[in-house]
């Protein structure tokens, strides 16, 4: 093959990888804090979408006109509205059924998520057609070959890998990830040692939602085109990467995500079929790799656990 | 003895006029599928919209016979939802008559039921040819072309512009394996060439895999076989990409949603579709005043004539035949020449409208413009490569 077209192939796969792992990584936050699986997490992020969307509107009708401007004041108002509605959801849907059997926040979760997909299909005016996304980025485009990198692609790009050594900073380096570690190891012993596991349990919502809203603005960006039904697809893929490369570990989350979308990009390019095949092959392959490593590729560490 | 009966035979002469003076018209119940949510409901509204008006202009009209009541269903574009709703208008025994579907995967997984429970269907949208014309059901017809017609059209309009080299995308479905198929058969018999072909999942978001494969074959066209979403999303990935070529769409993505989703980027792509614009309909002008008296929201998109027409047609065979399903069958089996407002409706013996208008169209300046009125077809722009 090519080296141009190989170079192009790997830039295509590298962001779809993004954004899973920005997906996967709220629902491996999620699991960690409450061993609960938040199914309305594709849809939060189409809602976080709209919400920039939205917000891009407003800021043309009050005639700012600065991208860069735009671009901050939108991804604000996205992050900050989900990390508020992630961390309502945790309050008064998924804390209160802590008691109850995991299904249950499984299956409110999910209903939730058509909640939110119809809300805003059918809020937004005109929300059942797809939208176009503006284009905030520099759209300088560089070819070599049959290799062409635009500039936003690449900012878009360098963005969402901060945003997931961001993420790993916060639960890492400071003292609310180590709160949250706390939590997720051991919730009860975390409390004992003054740790306060409601708050941090919403924080951590917060985060994780505000993640794929990021996720969402992206993926507008880099698409110029949302939908009410994009967060849909990208919750599954985002929660198989999760599971795959082991549900509870933020690593695994990210390991996940680059691999499904390695597999995707390898689906449809190198299998002598058609390209329609490339969700089958990939899961397939997700499939198999459960089946020998059922914890995932890093799994959660809960050998302390009795 | 006696005087019970005259009492009786009194109250009875009286019940009848009271109810004669409270409704005058029998009320006869007719049936509209399309897809009212999911990805392509704005198509699907329109389509409710103007099949509503046809109703609500026959109760208006003081001849009619009958009032009619219009029962609304969601097929929501799927074949299995298709079958269920298609199931619950046919066992509703006081549904006369139904339109049914504008997505060729829904309309295609009901004909059966349809045929099973007797109940006449006039198809306002669905293209896809079998719908018609894989079996011989009496009680299936359809008023707008099929895809057959539109492909024929596209791969000649095509070639004769010089083009040679074509990707073909499609998505998975019936309808998009159906379009590329019958493209593909016009196209070679042309002249053309099919360099690539690949085919997508109808929800798919990503298609930079597939694009950067297709550039790499270096097409003139990039055809594409589906609906408007994925159309956008096609097209603006193209961009990303750096693929210049043209992009040859079919009626799927004839809407106002792919030029308002595409904005700019719009400009220079094609489509076909069946019938013309609204304003070169034959009836077309009335219809759209109608329309906007009405009060509606959303626009009728390009299926809202067929799906007005189709209704119309419905209503005037059960005025004529009476509100009987067999009736109202033979009835519209027996349409030629019918007068609507997408022009003249011949059923052939599959219930299939023989003489569908086909249109061309460029999107222009952020419209669609029929080809031969257009900058491109006279010369003052060219279509890219």
């Amino acid at each position: 093959m090519d080296i141009t077209l190989f170079g192009q192939y790997v830039i295509n796969g590298l962001m779809l990888g993004v954004m899973y792992a920005l997906v996967a990584v709220g629902f491996t936050l999620f699991f960690g804090v409450l061993d609960v699986i938040k199914f309305s997490h594709g849809d939060l992020l189409t809602v976080g979408a709209f919400t920039a969307f939205a917000t891009y509107l407003a800021l043309k009708a009050m005639h700012v006109a600065s991208p860069w401007l735009q671009l901050v004041a939108i991804s604000l108002a996205a992050m900050t509205a989900m990390g508020v509605l992630g961390a309502a959801i945790a309050k008064y849907l998924v804390l209160p059924l802590r008691t109850a059997p995991a299904l249950n926040t499984l299956l409110l979760t999910l209903m939730l998520g058509t909640v939110l997909r119809e809300a805003v299909r059918l809020i937004f005016p005109d929300g059942s057609n797809p939208k176009p996304f503006p284009r905030l980025l520099p759209t300088d485009a560089y070819t070599w070959g049959a290799f062409t990198l635009r500039l936003d692609s690449l900012i878009l790009l360098m963005a969402g890998l901060a945003m997931i050594v961001l993420v790993h900073l916060i639960i890492n380096r400071t003292k609310l990830g180590l709160a949250i570690r706390a939590v997720a190891q051991d919730g009860e012993t975390a409390r004992t040692m003054g740790v306060d596991f409601t708050a941090i349990v919403l924080v951590t919502f917060a985060i994780g939602s505000a993640v794929a809203a990021f996720a969402g603005v992206m993926n507008g960006l880099y698409y110029n085109e949302i939908n009410f039904g994009m967060g849909l697809l990208l919750g599954v893929f985002g929660f198989s990467a999760a599971v795959v490369g082991g549900l509870g570990n933020i690593y695994g989350a990210i390991l996940g995500g680059f691999l499904f979308a390695g597999l995707q990009t390898i689906g449809a390019v190198a299998l002598p079929f058609a390209s329609a095949y490339k969700d089958v092959f990939a899961l397939a392959v997700l499939i198999a790799v459960m089946a020998w490593r059922p914890t995932g590729l890093i799994a959660e560490k809960t050998s302390e656990r009795v | 003895m006696m005087r019970r009966g005259t009492v009786a035979v009194l109250a009875t002469v009286l019940l009848t006029a009271a109810s004669f003076a409270v409704a005058a018209k029998d009320k006869v119940k007719v049936g509209f599928i399309g897809p009212l949510t999911g990805g392509t409901a704005a198509n699907g509204i329109g389509g409710r919209n103007s099949a509503e008006l046809a109703v609500k202009l026959r109760n208006a009209d003081a001849k009619a016979k009958y009032e009619y009541d219009l029962t609304v269903l969601d097929d929501e574009c799927k074949p299995n939802v298709a079958v269920q709703v298609a199931t619950k208008l046919g066992t509703d025994r006081g549904i006369v008559a139904s339109v049914s579907h504008y997505c060729s995967v829904a309309a295609i997984a009901a004909v059966e039921t349809y045929h099973r429970l007797g109940l006449p269907v006039v198809v306002w949208g669905a293209v896809l040819p079998d719908i018609t014309y894989r079996n011989k059901y009496a009680e299936v017809h359809r008023v707008n072309g099929t895809m057959i017609n539109q492909n024929e059209e596209a791969a000649k309009l095509m070639t004769s512009l010089g083009f040679k080299r074509w990707v073909s995308i499609h998505d998975t479905t019936d309808y998009g394996k159906g379009h590329n198929q019958y493209f593909s058969e016009f196209l070679k018999a042309g002249g053309g060439e099919i360099v690539g072909t690949f085919g997508v999942t109808a929800d798919q978001q990503d298609f930079t895999a597939e694009l950067t494969q297709a550039k790499a074959l270096n097409p003139q066209v990039i055809y594409f076989g589906g609906l408007t979403p994925i159309g956008i999303r096609l097209r603006s990935q193209m961009d990303k990409l750096g693929l210049n070529a043209v992009f040859q769409g079919t009626s799927g993505i004839k809407s106002d949603a792919f030029i308002e989703g595409l904005g700019p980027l719009a400009e220079g792509s094609l489509s076909f579709a069946e019938g013309a614009p609204l304003e070169k309909l034959p009836g077309g002008q009335s219809f759209k005043a109608e329309y906007d008296k009405a009060g509606y929201k959303e626009p009728p998109e390009a299926y809202g004539a067929f799906a007005f027409a189709a209704m119309k047609l419905v209503l005037d065979r059960i005025e004529e035949a009476g509100p009987d399903r067999n009736k109202v069958r033979d009835a519209l089996n027996k349409t030629a020449n019918y007068d609507s407002i997408v022009g003249p409706v011949t059923f052939d013996d599959h219930g299939q409208n023989t003489v569908p208008i086909i249109s061309k169209y460029v999107a222009q300046d952020g419209k669609w413009v029929i080809w031969e009125d257009s900058e491109y077809a006279s010369g003052k722009r060219k279509l890219a490569k």
